[in-house]
C-alpha cells in the first residue's frame, strides 16, 4: 500500500470556529499533520517543528513506510533516527500551516457555506493564529509542555509566537533564520510577490478555479527564491554561464543559466502550490511584529521558562543577523535564557535547510541540556 | 582545566549565577555547571568556539562582550569572570566599570608584566619581553595592555573598587598545574588573579 504518513486532525467543527486575530472565526478546520517516533508515557518527549513559507508536514521520512511518506522530506539533514533531532529520543511533530494548501485549511480549501473553495472569502490569518490552530493539535495530543519548538523563517516566527501565546507549555525554542518582525525589504518583495499574482489576468480576484493564474504564481516564485539565495551563492552557482548555448540569442529566450532556473523554479512551483494561499502567507508574515512600542522589545515573554537558542546565517539577507541579534538582545534584557551563534554559510536564507555540522552539533547539544534539566 | 581557572573556580559559590567573559571553549562554565550547579553565560566572539560552546549544552552568545554586557540590569550575576583578556580590552576602565555594575563581584585575571624575567630582559637585552606567557612580538601581540599587579592596585583604588580576593600564581601557559605565590609576587607571579567589589554599593 502506497502511504503519505500524513494525518489530519479537525476541530472547531461545532458551529463556533476558531476565533482569529481578525475579528472572524473559520471552522471547521483541519490541519494535516505527519508524527515521527514514540510519545513517551508521561507525553514529555515531543518537539514540535514548524515549516517555512511555502514548506509542509513532510519534514522527514517515515522509516517503515512506503511511496510518499518514504520520501526525503525538507529537513531530512535534521530529523530522524539518530540525526541531530532524533526521532529515537523526542517525538516529533510538523503540521501544515493554517491557510496553506497542503492539506490543512487554506483559501482553495471547499467553504462549507458555499460548497465551493474559499478563495478570498478566507479570512486573513496571522501566525499567532497558525500557532492557535497548532495548539488545539498538541492538545488533541495530549501534550501538556513540548520540549521545544523548532523551526526557521516563518517558521522560527510561529516559534517566537509560540512562546508568548502559551509560555507555559514550551521549554525550549530554537528560532532560526528569522525575525521579530518582518522588515520594510522583506514587505516589499513580498508586495511584489503578490502583485505579480494578482496582475496575471486568470487571478480573477481569486475565482480561478481549473485556470489558477500560473505566470502570476511562477513570478512570484522566481521573486521569493531570489531572496532565498545570495550574490554568492548564485556566483558561484551561475556566474553569467549561458544555458544551452554558446552565444547570446538576442531575443528575451532564457540565455543565462540563472534565467533558466528560475523559471524552472518557477514552474516547478505551479504545479505543488496554490496561488491564493502564496497570497495569505505572505501577508501573515508581513503582519508578524513582536516589538513593543519602543521597538527594541518583546513584550509579554518576562518570567517565562523558557531557554532559546537563536541562529542566523553570515549570507541571509533576507532576515539578516542584525535581526537576530535584536531578537538576541530583547530575549536578555526580558531576563531569559539565551544563546546564539551566526553561522558561516554562503547560501543565503536557504542555508538553515542545508546540511551544516555545526547547526547539527548546536541543536543536538542544546536539547540534550533542555533535556536534562527537565 | 587551566590552573587560574581552577582558583577561579573554587572562589565560586555553588548555585550562583556566572557571566563568564571570552568564555573560549567553554570549560570553566562546564565545571561551575556540573560540579557546582551554578547557572552561567557565555559571551565569546569566536563562531567556532561559540559553536563548540552551544554544542555542549552551554548557554553561550556568539557577540562582542563589550556592548553586549550593556543589556544586563544591575547585579544580574553574582560574578563576573574576565579571565586573561583584560590585556587585549580597548577601553578597560569603562568595561570594569560596567562589569561592576552588573555584577557583585568581578573577578580579573591577566598576565603580570611585572614578572622578574621580564624585568631583567629589559634591563639586560634592552628588548620588550618575550616569554612563553607573552609570545609575541610587538607587531604580532594582540595584546595592547601593559598590566603590572601593582599597576592594577592602583587603578582599582582610582575607580573605587575593593579587593576581596587577591592571589598570584605561577603557571604555564595554559596548563594545569601551577602554584600560589605567597613571597615576592610582583616580582614572581606570571598571573595575578583579582576578586573585586564595587565600594560602598
Amino acid at each position: 500500500m502506497l502511504e503519505t504518513g500524513k494525518k489530519y486532525y479537525t476541530f472547531a467543527d461545532n458551529g463556533e470556529g476558531l476565533e482569529l486575530d481578525c475579528g472572524s472565526r473559520l471552522g471547521p478546520v483541519t490541519l494535516a499533520y505527519e508524527t515521527y517516533g514514540e510519545l513517551s508515557a508521561a507525553h514529555d518527549n515531543a518537539i514540535l517543528i514548524l515549516h517555512a513559507f511555502t514548506g509542509d508536514s513532510h519534514v522527514a521520512s517515515h522509516p517503515g513506510l512506503q511511496g510518499e511518506a518514504a520520501l526525503p522530506g525538507w529537513w531530512e539533514t535534521m530529523v530522524g533516527p539518530g540525526k541531530a533531532i532524533d526521532t529515537e529520543k523526542y517525538f516529533v511533530i510538523c503540521s501544515n500551516i493554517l491557510g496553506s494548501c497542503m492539506g490543512s485549511t487554506g483559501p482553495c480549501s471547499l467553504n462549507p457555506a458555499t460548497n465551493a473553495p474559499y478563495g478570498l472569502d478566507f479570512p486573513l490569518v496571522t501566525i499567532a493564529d497558525m500557532v492557535r490552530a497548532q495548539k488545539q493539535l498538541i492538545d488533541h495530543l495530549q501534550i501538556r509542555r513540548l520540549v521545544a519548538v523548532i523551526g526557521g523563517s516563518v517558521g522560527g516566527m510561529q516559534a517566537l509566537q509560540w512562546c508568548l501565546s502559551y509560555p507555559q507549555m514550551v521549554r525550549a525554542a530554537i528560532p532560526l533564520a528569522t525575525t521579530m518582525r518582518h522588515s520594510a525589504q522583506a514587505i516589499a518583495f513580498n508586495e511584489i510577490a503578490r502583485q505579480a499574482i494578482m496582475a496575471d489576468p486568470n487571478w480573477n480576484n481569486g475565482r480561478y478555479g481549473a485556470k489558477p493564474p500560473e505566470l502570476g504564481l511562477a513570478v512570484a516564485r522566481m521573486i521569493g527564491h531570489v531572496t532565498y539565495l545570495s550574490d554568492e551563492a548564485m556566483r558561484r552557482k551561475f556566474g553569467r554561464r549561458l544555458q544551452d548555448r554558446h552565444d547570446f540569442s538576442f531575443h528575451f529566450e532564457s540565455d543565462f543559466q540563472v534565467e533558466s532556473y528560475l523559471r524552472h523554479q518557477g514552474s516547478k512551483f505551479v504545479r505543488r502550490f496554490d496561488a491564493n494561499s502564496l497570497l495569505y502567507l505572505t501577508k501573515a508574515a508581513d503582519y508578524f511584529d513582536l516589538t513593543g512600542s519602543d521597538e527594541g522589545s518583546i513584550v509579554g515573554l518576562a518570567g517565562a521558562d523558557i531557554r532559546f537558542l537563536v541562529i542566523s546565517f553570515t549570507s541571509d539577507w533576507l532576515y539578516p543577523t542584525y535581526q537576530s541579534r535584536e531578537m538576541v538582545h530583547a530575549l536578555k534584557r526580558e531576563g531569559l535564557d539565551v544563546s546564539f551563534c551566526e553561522i558561516e554559510a554562503d547560501c543565503g536564507h536557504d542555508a538553515f535547510l542545508l546540511e551544516n555540522e555545526r547547526l547539527k552539533n548546536m541543536v543536538r547539544g542544546f536539547l540534550a541540556g533542555v533535556s536534562k534539566n527537565g | 582545566m587551566r590552573f587560574d581557572l581552577q582558583v577561579i573556580s573554587s572562589w565560586i559559590t555553588p548555585g550562583s549565577r556566572v557571566l563568564y567573559l571570552g568564555c573560549g571553549h567553554g570549560d570553566l562554565l562546564y565545571h561551575l555547571q556540573s560540579h557546582k550547579n551554578v547557572r552561567g553565560v557565555g559571551i565569546e566572539a569566536d563562531r567556532e568556539k561559540a559553536a563548540f560552546c552551544i554544542s555542549r549544552g552551554l548557554s553561550v552568545l556568539q557577540e562582542n562582550f563589550n556592548e553586549e554586557i550593556l543589556d544586563y540590569p544591575a547585579n544580574h550575576f553574582d560574578y563576573v569572570v574576565l579571565s586573561q583578556t583584560l590585556q587585549q580590552v580597548y577601553r578597560p576602565e569603562e568595561l570594569i566599570r560596567n562589569l561592576l555594575v552588573i555584577g557583585r563581584r568581578v573577578i580579573v585575571s591577566f598576565p603580570n608584566f611585572s614578572h622578574w624575567r621580564g624585568r631583567l630582559q629589559l634591563l639586560c637585552t634592552g628588548t620588550a619581553p618575550k616569554n612563553e606567557h607573552l609570545p609575541y612580538e610587538w607587531y604580532t601581540t594582540p595584546n595592547i595592555r601593559v598590566i603590572a599587579m601593582k599597576d592594577f592596585r592602583k587603578f582599582l583604588a582610582t575607580i573605587n573598587a575593593e579587593i576581596v580576593h587577591e592571589v598570584a600564581i605561577n603557571s604555564h601557559h595554559h596548563q594545569k598545574k601551577g602554584n600560589i605565590i605567597h613571597f615576592l609576587p610582583d616580582w614572581r607571579a606570571t598571573y595575578g588573579i583579582f576578586l573585586i567589589t564595587a565600594r560602598n554599593r
